[in-house]
């Protein structure tokens, strides 16, 4: 493996390293283990906690998805590898 | 014009829509059958693969399962979901790359081994036949709800319509009919959740009207909800969990697990024109996914109150719930209550003999509750509602037009009827491309393989129909092993595929086996060996939920965690994959030298 697509495939896993850790934030995070705690603080009606597991986690993972795809196509043109 | 006639003109038109776009879609090449020939915009691949991934359980079960379970029931939301991140990210633009029709496929050659991708074939198969039992059943109930046929009856005619788009079009027909069944199934939730919103709240978006207040009051619709229910003995509606934190979590990863593996679902990104479209598909998919899922617990939250309210004055005037003349008269109960208690669905009886319907928790530990309930002469809960009804009866609870509720019944029906050929499509592309081309007849011509990919599509729709009108006793527990045998046997092999370079087809073999070989070992201990009743271990595992309290529909998460494990323990003792499969996975790696999908060995 040449060091081109060493650094592009490090960048890659970086990439979804900080995606993930998001992911596991919102949902497991917030919608789960934490949830009880932030239940105390009020979002208009809604508690907080309840918010994520029943709202605000799909929200978030749509925007995840999309800046993925727009953070992978700025990589792939860094590394010269992008599709014509 | 009556009821019935209007849902027979909704769900005539819609049927007409999708038989006039199979004749308008039919497939030409092996290309157009397994993949749609690669040229479906990211945009309306996403819609499809909502349609796909949205079933009859989805539209007709979620929101009465929220409504049950509250707070909980988050699990299937966040679930559900969630897997559409590690799909996107992990997995669906590297298999797009690969450029083959289906998951054995990329099994058998990037683990250089057709016994790899025979036991790839023999997991698809389970789970997805297992998966498609419960659509078939689904279409039934639906079709016998709706149109009032016998529930076999409605099994025949679904066959007879996806045989219509699914057999000439293969992916190309279901594509695009997805589309339009997406159209109809999204409107006929959302419409009602809007309708339901603003009499309650004053807003018309269902989102948002969960977190309002009522109308006319300045307490919150959450905050009503949870002291109504309460004060009735169930648990508050934003905090009861789902079993232990440990089980909610441990479930909530399986099923995103299980998502991201499910071929039927993997397979819809096969259709897309290039690698990046794959990556953006993936969001649209979860756009359009959500926009149903999001609505669903305001669903779930607002026809629970309105059912409290409506068998309890006392709930929206306020006053003393346990009052004798707050509980409704049963005579006077409303029409849609009559109408559902002759399916079943909803039955009353009149246990005190008062001659009116009381509806609470009678089994609740609240000593207060308890005491207030006999004090009142109440003798135990006496309405049972269906989780189905939620949905169902959505529109007519609210007192909606005719017209929505048979824009509700032509949803239903849209929803089971493209999941049931999403999963066919899965199912017959791994017997005619992975048994008939892989194993058996490496030579056929690609007409020959067109035709026997239309020959088991059909055979396909034959054996879910005749397992639709016959389910062997299990029907109830098999999405959650579908759910279980993706999570714990295809999810972590191809992503090991993928993401580890070293990972050899001695390592992945041991990995699938003993993934799947744990999952169904502890959901065979609670249900029986292939659901066969009697044939439960549960003393030999020591007891029901005996492994850290996990239930068995959510144990695919430690499934794929033993997958793993096996996987690398066998890798680090067995010898290194060859180097031209070295290069492979980094010529899948990255997005250059992308071509159409074409399925040639």
């Amino acid at each position: 493996m040449d060091d081109a697509s060493k650094g592009y495939w490090s960048a890659t896993l970086g990439l979804l390293g900080k995606i993930l850790v998001v992911w596991f934030l919102v949902s497991f995070g917030a919608g789960i283990l934490f949830a009880e705690q932030l239940n105390g603080i009020k979002l208009g009606g809604y508690p907080l906690g309840f918010w994520f597991a029943h709202q605000g986690s799909m929200y978030i993972f749509i925007a995840l998805i999309f800046y993925y795809a727009k953070a992978m196509g700025d990589i792939d043109r860094r590394f010269d590898v992008h599709e014509d | 014009m009556d009821l019935q006639t209007t849902i027979y003109l909704f769900v005539g038109a819609s049927f007409a829509l999708y038989i006039g776009i199979a004749i308008w879609a039919r497939a030409g090449s092996t290309s157009e059958f397994y993949a749609a020939g690669g040229s479906v915009p990211p945009v309306m691949n996403g819609m499809a693969t909502a349609a796909d991934w949205m079933s009859a359980a989805s539209f007709i079960s979620m929101a009465g399962l929220i409504a049950n379970m509250g707070y909980g029931g988050g699990l299937f939301l966040m679930g559900w979901t969630g897997g559409y991140v590690l799909l996107a990210m992990l997995l669906a633009p590297y298999l797009r790359k690969f450029g083959k029709f289906t998951v054995p496929q990329f099994i058998g050659d990037r683990f250089y081994s057709q016994h790899a991708s025979t036991v790839a074939v023999v997991c698809l198969l389970t789970a997805s036949l297992t998966y498609i039992i419960g659509q078939m059943t689904g279409v039934g109930v639906a079709f016998s709800r709706f149109l009032g046929v016998s529930s076999d009856m409605g099994i025949y005619i679904g066959m007879a319509i996806v045989f219509a788009y699914a057999v000439f079009g293969g992916m190309k027909g279901i594509t695009y009919t997805q589309v339009a069944q997406y159209c109809v199934l999204i409107a006929a939730y959302i419409i009602p959740a809007i309708f339901i919103s603003l009499q309650l709240t004053g807003n018309p978006i269902p989102q948002l009207g969960l977190g309002s207040t009522m109308s006319g009051s300045d307490i919150s619709l959450l905050a009503k909800l949870d002291q109504v229910v309460v004060d009735l003995g169930f648990g508050k509606y934003t905090t009861t969990t789902a079993g232990s934190t440990l089980n909610m979590f441990v479930y909530t990863m399986s099923l995103m697990i299980g998502t991201a593996g499910l071929p039927h679902v993997i397979m819809r990104f096969f259709t897309v024109p290039s690698v990046a479209a794959a990556r953006s598909s993936a969001g649209w998919a979860l756009v359009f996914i959500a926009a149903l899922y999001t609505t669903a617990p305001a669903v779930a939250a607002m026809a629970k109150l309105n059912l409290h309210s409506t068998v309890n004055t006392a709930v929206m005037k306020g006053g003393d719930l346990f009052a004798a003349e707050s509980s409704i008269k049963a005579e006077g109960r409303p029409d849609w209550m009559k109408r559902w208690e002759k399916t079943g669905l909803l039955k009353f009886e009149d246990k005190n003999g008062d001659g009116r319907i009381q509806y609470y928790n009678d089994k609740t530990k609240n000593a207060d509750v308890k005491a207030k309930a006999d004090a009142a002469g109440w003798k135990g809960n006496e309405l049972t509602v269906n989780a189905d009804i939620i949905v169902l009866a959505n529109p007519e609870i609210a007192l909606l037009p005719n017209w929505v509720i048979a824009l509700v019944a032509a949803g239903g029906l849209a929803a089971a009827l493209s999941t049931a050929a999403g999963l066919l499509m899965a199912i017959s592309a791994a017997v005619s491309h992975d048994l008939v081309k892989g194993v058996f007849n490496p030579d056929i011509s690609e007409k020959n393989e067109l035709l026997a990919g239309k020959i088991s599509m059909a055979v396909a729709i034959v054996v879910a129909g005749y397992l639709g009108l016959n389910p062997p006793g299990f029907a109830a527990g098999t999405v959650a092993l579908a759910f279980g045998i993706a999570a714990s046997s295809l999810f972590p092999a191809i992503m090991m595929g993928i993401f580890s370079k070293k990972m050899n087809k001695e390592g992945a073999m041991a990995g699938m086996l003993a993934g799947l070989f744990v999952t169904l070992f502890y959901v065979f201990a609670h249900k029986g060996i292939f659901f066969i009743k009697g044939t439960d271990f549960l003393p030999l595992i020591g007891g029901a939920n005996s492994f850290f309290g996990i239930t068995p529909e959510a144990f695919g998460a430690v499934g794929a965690l033993v997958n793993f494990i096996v996987a690398f323990a066998v890798d680090k003792v067995t010898k290194e994959p060859p180097e031209h499969i070295q290069h492979m996975v980094e010529a899948v790696r990255i997005p250059r030298g992308s071509k159409l999908v074409d399925g040639a060995h």
